[in-house]
Parts: structure tokens; sequence; C-alpha cells
């Protein structure tokens, strides 16, 4: 009796449906994991105003300038890339990779912030997003970029 | 040397426009690290290790950049951009351009 050949044999069908299903429990709790440390992060940050207008706001004083910026790279898991597998056939909202992409975004401007933080800054302007998709052997990965010009409050 | 996305700088003003500087850099991932991502791509999250990659690939790009607004004789690069081309598997181009400025305290 060999019962366990059978596997060996059909390793092709079950070895893709195992990381789907490990790929769906571990990556469900580390978006959820990141996005409570997002949350949490975004609340220690409330001080640094980041805003896309290329001008000085009325009324505020700064002797200098400087350039911030913050990158994520981030990958899909296997669940959300097999879904999207088969939304692409039928079309329609992405919504694990409009969640994955949220988080980049969210990650990538928080780390803006905490560099204009550490420069002693509480409001950076000019503020652009820059997406890039980082080519994964299997599932992809994008990278999200966010730069900004950081005001430098005069030294009182 | 002042980089800038912004065309002003705060307490200056440009006093002369000397042209475009740019600078690129093409970077391809190290295969170990490569191997972890791989795993990584199973459960989803941040590669850290291309996190790392690419902002040194951008950190030369900016330096590239400033090196040769130097050589112009410009003390700023203002209204700076950033693009990333994804060449083949596994190698990105990273651009940072801008304009070569002198700037001098209003």
């Amino acid at each position: 009796m060999a019962d366990w050949r059978i596997w060996l044999d059909t390793a092709g069908l079950w070895w893709p449906l195992l990381l789907v299903l490990v790929g769906y429990g571990v990556g469900q709790w580390i978006e959820r994991r990141h996005l409570r440390s997002i949350r949490e992060r975004e609340l220690q940050l409330q001080s640094v105003v980041a805003l896309n207008t290329r001008y000085i706001p009325a009324g505020v004083v700064a002797s200098g300038s400087q350039l911030v910026s913050g990158s994520v790279v981030i990958s899909s898991d296997y669940f959300k890339t097999f879904v999207a597998g088969f939304r692409s056939l039928f079309g329609g909202r992405f919504a694990g990779y409009e969640k994955l992409l949220e988080r980049a975004r969210r990650e990538a401007l928080l780390r803006l912030k905490k560099q204009a933080h550490e420069a002693g800054a509480s409001l950076v302007i000019g503020v652009r997003f820059h997406a890039t998709k980082v080519a994964g052997s299997t599932t992809p990965a994008v990278e999200v970029m966010a730069y900004g010009t950081a005001l430098v409050r005069p030294r009182a | 040397m002042l980089v800038s996305n912004l065309e002003t700088t705060p307490g200056h003003q440009v006093v002369a426009h000397l042209g475009i500087a740019q600078g690129s850099t093409v970077r391809a991932k190290h295969v170990g690290k490569d191997f972890l991502s791989g795993l990584k791509n199973i459960v989803g999250g941040e590669l850290k290790a291309y996190t790392e990659l690419m902002q040194e690939a951008r950190d030369e790009a900016v330096q590239r950049m400033t090196a040769e607004a130097r050589a112009m004789g410009a003390n700023a690069v203002l209204n700076v951009r950033f693009v990333t081309t994804s060449i083949t598997v596994g190698a990105a181009e990273i651009l940072a351009y801008g304009s070569a400025v002198t700037i001098a305290p209003v």
C-alpha cells in the first residue's frame, strides 16, 4: 500500500490551493496588523500637515525648505492574486488590490511625514504620489513613493 | 545644494536659470534577496529589501543630479520630479530631474 503516493502524484492540484489558503490566512493577518499600525502612527503624526499645493499658504513663515520623501514596496499575496485572476475574466473592482494600494499610499505618506517631523517641520507642501509596478516573480508588487517639500520654521 | 520639488524656495529668489539637471541609475535586485521576497510573495506585505534598494537607488539618482547641477554652476535644483521605469524583470531605472538654478537670499 502506498496511499501517500497519491498526494505526491496530485501535488500539482493541491499545492497551489494550499498556497492560496496560506496566503489568505497569513495575508489577512498581516494586512490587519499593518492597518492597525498605520492608524496608530497617523494619530502620532497628526501635527504634520501635508498639502499638494505648490505655494506656501498665506501666513506661514519659513526660513528654508527640504525635500522629504517616503516610499514602500508592498507585495500582494497568493489569495489576492488568485482572486484577481478570476476578476480579470469578468471585470469590475479589484477590492483586494484597492486595499493593498491604500495601505502602500498611507504608509508612504506616513514615512514622508516622519522624515519631515524629524527635520523639525510641521508643514509639507507640493506633495506628489508616484507608483511603479516592481516585477515580482509570481505575485505583483508595487512601489509607492510620496515626495514633497518640508518647510522649516525659522529658529526662535 | 538645495533640492526642492517646488518652483520657488522660501526666503530666496532665483537669479539665473541654467537648464535641466538630471541623474539616473539602473538597479537590479540581489538574487538572495529576491529568493526571500519570493517567499514573502505568498503571504504579501512589505518587501523591505526592495524598499531599501529603491531608496538607495533614488539617493544615488539625486546625488548624480546635484553633481550635474553643480557642474553647471547652480546652487539649487528646483521643481524636482522622480520617474521609475521597470526595464526588464528585476531591473528598474530611477530618474530624478529638475531645474538647475542659482538662488540668492531676498
